[in-house]
């Protein structure tokens, strides 16, 4: 076996599988406090990725340039999807909470269909290509052809994301008021938990994480279009799934895996495989762990 | 105290309490009886605002709460310990104090109150790592009201704290109850299933039917009450 081809694969499977997990972990946390799956939620991976577009466009005119763009953009980008998250939740889910659980359901594909075609109308059919915002490190040169530099900054930034959403998680005041929300929602309003600022929260979180997801796959893979979200959002919730939806290590765990059997399929197999590998692994799973590889079966005490 | 002035409590269509009215002294140990279905966990929710009431009123020293939040209930000092203990299972034994203490902010104060609960439970402080659904019904019974007295409560409300207990534990929680109540001058609202028990405790009692209020008395006129004593203590 070839070692290097090995290496490549490997490589660019967790580069893959680590934007899989940024976006899931939107899913999961989203299904950990409210148990809705957040259909749209591809969709502001989508936006994400077409704001970082248009910023970068205005930024190439004004001059300016690499990595300040990809900053800039991205930063940008975040802000753009974090309202887009927040006004979401606000008008398609909160009206409905307390409804059963499919009327939110069908307002999540509603709101995904709805974002799609708005994009599409807003701007256009067409694939539009982006500009490479990741310079070639020239102390990459010696494993450039084992990992690319597109693929360190991607790996370095969705490192530093989960390690800052981590800290957050365990160590802050709101990260104890969503973990107790996850938990008991109605205990956690009992000890003075507000509800509705944390599913607020939950869903700014998961969208900047989408939209970091979105920019760096756009500067990635190098086009974008109104439809990327939605291959994207179904491996990433498949990610999810597998995982264990509501389990934040399963997210990334999910995302991972994900990643490396699509990778692994496509290089050795061929990429006609990729997807249905992917697939695959899922109903096995399902199979056999119902609830996920992390997922919990919750017993409750009397 | 607290009072609540004719509430009217609905589930959809279905109307759980109908003309509640209860008033509680401060200082006081008021229980209240009543079968399983008769609306007393709805009642304690409509008071912390989890399930509002449609009409009526839930006053705190004059003044109405019950279009409140929840966690501004909580900020005014009315603190539940609610049906079941509703521990959080992933938080440690510790976290699930601080999370009593969720909305105050004086760090020392905080710490006093630890120190407090510790001495009142002293297992709590050998498990304070141990994750809170690893803990025993009793223990997470004394973690429950722990929590809830974390929150420095003026009224602290208790839904069935001997549920599933066994009695030596229920005797220990109930002598607690007693101490809070006395040391602190802590008010305090039972809802309980257990009426001997209860009422041993309570200053007075109220007996739940169907959604209302049947009888207001002393809690030892209830005990040798004849209606009480053959519906609800099995004499």
């Amino acid at each position: 076996m070839d070692i290097e081809y090995f290496l490549e694969l490997f490589f660019s499977g967790l580069t893959r599988g680590s934007i899989y997990a940024l976006i899931a972990l939107g899913y999961t946390m989203v299904y950990g406090i409210i148990q809705l799956i957040n259909f749209a939620h591809g969709e502001i991976y989508m936006i994400g990725a077409f704001v970082a577009l248009i910023v970068a466009g205005v930024c190439t005119i004004y001059g300016l340039s690499g990595f300040a763009i990809l900053i800039l953009a991205a930063a940008i980008a975040i802000m753009y999807a974090a309202a887009y998250g927040y006004t979401l939740e606000k008008i398609a889910y909160r009206p409905l909470r307390g409804s059963p659980r499919l009327s939110p359901l069908i307002s999540a594909i509603g709101m995904s269909i709805f974002l799609q075609n708005y994009v599409l109308l807003a701007q256009t059919p067409d694939y539009l290509p982006f500009p490479r915002l990741i310079p070639d490190f020239s102390f990459m040169d010696p494993v450039a052809h084992i990992i690319g530099s597109a693929e360190l900054v991607i790996l370095v930034t969705t490192l530093v994301t989960m390690v800052l959403l981590t800290l957050l998680i365990k160590k802050t005041r709101v990260g104890k008021a969503m973990r107790a929300t996850q938990q008991d929602l109605s205990m956690a309003r009992l000890v003075g938990v507000n509800v509705d600022r944390v599913i607020s929260l939950t869903f700014v979180i998961g969208s900047v994480l989408a939209a970091i997801g979105g920019v760096l796959v756009a500067s990635y893979i190098g086009q974008v279009n109104f439809y990327i979200g939605f291959l994207a959002g179904v491996k990433a919730f498949t990610a999810a799934v597998l995982g264990g939806i509501g389990s934040i290590p399963g997210a990334v765990l999910g995302g991972l895996i994900i990643g490396w059997s699509e990778s692994f399929a496509a290089g050795y197999f061929s990429s006609d495989y990729e997807d249905i590998l992917t697939f695959v692994l899922l109903v096995v799973i399902l199979i056999v762990r119902p609830a996920g590889i992390l997922g919990k079966v919750r017993k409750q005490k009397v | 105290m607290l009072k609540v002035q004719n509430i009217q409590t609905y589930y959809g269509n279905i109307q759980a309490l109908k003309d509640v009215t209860i008033e509680v002294a401060e200082g006081e140990i008021v229980a209240l009886i009543g079968a399983n279905g008769a609306g007393k966990t709805t009642t304690l929710m409509s008071i912390c605002g989890i399930t509002p009431s449609r009409s009526g009123e839930v006053l705190l020293d004059g003044d109405p709460i019950h279009d409140l939040a929840p966690e501004n209930i909580v900020k005014k000092g009315i603190v539940q310990v609610p049906e079941g203990r509703r521990i959080f299972p992933d938080m440690t034994v510790l976290e699930n104090l601080e999370m009593g203490a969720f909305l105050r902010t004086n760090k020392r104060q905080i710490q006093q109150d630890l120190n407090y609960v510790m001495t009142l439970f002293p297992i709590l402080e050998k498990r304070q790592s141990q994750l809170g659904g690893t803990l025993s019904g009793g223990e997470q019974q004394m973690l429950a009201i722990s929590r809830a007295l974390m929150a420095r409560p003026r009224v602290l409300l208790l839904d069935e704290p001997s549920l599933g207990l066994a009695p030596l534990i229920i005797k220990q929680i109930f002598e607690i109850i007693r101490q809070i109540n006395k040391e602190n001058n802590t008010t305090i609202f039972l809802v309980e299933q257990n009426a001997n028990q209860a009422l041993k405790l309570a200053d007075r009692g109220y007996v739940m039917e169907n959604g209302r209020i049947t009888l207001v008395d002393s809690a030892a006129n209830l005990l040798s009450n004849a209606d009480v004593r053959k519906a609800y203590l099995g004499i």
